[in-house]
């Protein structure tokens, strides 16, 4: 192994936050900041940003071992300033390259059904993009998920239920369900 | 305690497509699904959107890396701000080009044009990982030939597969969560030789440990991936290109692939 590579397998969680670490996570903070925000130059700032940010407060994490929840937070909390801001500029970034690029690393029969689904997800509010990617893609439990967003488990739950019916109303057509009290 | 009269909510139905339902409310949400074929259909469809989520964005994993966001990572003078853009576009442009040509000429070529743009290591393709989890839905359901050669023959499966591959193939032993090796098998993908590993644990789940020779790599991290109900953990290390594949929760294959790991470094 070179100097370069990430540190695999059990001693992922270094005793100190530092550039590798951190590097380990980047191209999963990557694939969730390009899902997010639908295209692939914003997403490198907002990682980049997230970097800076958490080398900047590395002393602030007290356990290494949350370093991918921290990193996540962290873009969450720079993405939700960052779409403030975007809103006042009303600037507004077309998902359609992103869609039609994703379509060609899928299989030939599956092309259509993903740039759709591309479509479709970068309609849906970014608080209903961020829970469908913490839980589907990236596999994070409901507690997890609350963590990372600083959230009730409730509100969690339900964000979800109505996420899920928004979308599939997006995909499939028809009408929505309504999903008032989840419990 | 009455599992039985207390109505299903939705929360309840979302926990069970998430995996998070306590075990003593399974039999009546499934009960209400098949009381409800309207709410199970639906639920499909959240099934089938969380597939196409993993299959749309989940190759961007793959994706070569700028320098910007690769180690030593160096603060940004905000009062260039103007500056960084025009880079980004040109290396946009670059990442498009570099990309088609890895789609274009596909294999072996299209690792050496990511190389080019400055990958330090080549992590796995997400050819591999679709790979490593079709096997292990294809055998992991197997009831009768789940594996070509059983545990009880082990020194002989190694041996095997070790000449197949051309590597020293240990057996990795994995305890964690239960799981237990039963066997392996020799598999063939578009590279070449392929050694495929299955434990089991004592209620029947299967975690699938696939193994591909991988020359020129170095160690790359632990990446996760998902694609429907199958979670995979993959990563680079001497000379190999590992998946470990399963139905189980993540933390269940974090543990085992640490487990495959330390176990193939000790």
């Amino acid at each position: 192994m070179t100097d370069d590579d990430a540190i695999p397998g059990p001693d992922m969680s270094p005793p100190d936050i530092d550039d590798r670490a951190i590097a380990a996570h980047v191209p999963r903070l990557r694939r969730y900041a390009t899902a997010l925000v639908g295209n692939r130059p914003d997403a490198d700032d907002l990682v980049q940003d997230c970097v800076e940010k958490a080398l900047a407060n590395r002393h602030a994490l007290r356990d290494p071992s949350k370093l991918g929840g921290w990193l996540m937070t962290i873009l969450h909390n720079l993405h939700i300033s960052s779409q403030r801001g975007r809103r006042r500029r009303g600037a507004e970034v077309p998902v359609e390259d992103l869609a039609d690029d994703l379509a060609l690393s899928a299989p030939p029969a599956d092309r259509g059904a993903v740039r759709d689904f591309v479509r479709a997800f970068a309609q849906l509010t970014d608080e209903h993009r961020t829970i469908l990617l913490l839980t589907g893609m990236e596999g994070l439990s409901y507690r997890e998920v609350a963590e990372v967003l600083e959230l009730p488990i409730g509100t969690v739950m339900s964000r979800l239920a109505r996420a899920r019916e928004k979308l599939r109303v997006l995909l499939d057509g028809g009408t929505q369900q309504v999903v008032r009290r989840i419990k | 305690m009455s599992g039985i009269s207390n109505p299903v909510t939705e929360a309840e139905l979302h926990a069970w497509l998430d995996g998070e339902l306590p075990e003593e409310r399974l039999a009546a949400v499934e009960r209400h699904l098949a009381d409800n074929p309207e709410v199970a259909q639906r639920f499909e469809r959240y099934r089938a959107q969380r597939s196409l989520l993993g299959q749309s964005f989940g190759p961007l994993i793959d994706q070569p890396l700028p320098d910007r966001l690769t180690p030593p990572f160096t603060a940004r003078d905000h009062s260039e701000k103007p500056l960084p853009s025009r880079g980004r576009a040109v290396w946009w442009g670059t990442a498009i080009a570099a990309s088609l040509l890895v789609f274009v000429a596909g294999g072996a070529s299209g690792w050496l044009m990511r190389d080019r743009i400055g990958m330090r290591a080549e992590p796995p393709t997400a050819a591999f990982i679709a790979d490593a989890v079709a096997a292990h839905r294809v055998f992991s359901v197997e009831v009768r030939h789940p594996v070509e050669i059983g545990v009880d023959e082990e020194a002989h499966l190694v041996n095997w597969l070790s000449k197949r591959l051309g590597k020293n193939m240990r057996c990795p032993k994995v305890t964690r969560g239960g799981y237990q090796l039963i066997g392996g098998r020799l598999l063939a993908d578009s590279a070449g030789p392929v050694a495929m590993y299955m434990y089991e644990d004592a209620a029947g789940r299967r975690i699938t440990l696939y193994i591909r020779p991988s020359p020129n790599t170095s160690g790359s991290a632990f990446r996760f991936a998902q694609d429907g109900g199958v979670r995979a953990l993959y990563w680079q290390d001497n000379g190999l290109a590992l998946a470990v594949a399963g139905e189980a929760d993540r933390d269940t294959l974090s543990g085992v692939a640490e487990e495959v790991y330390g176990a193939l470094n000790s």
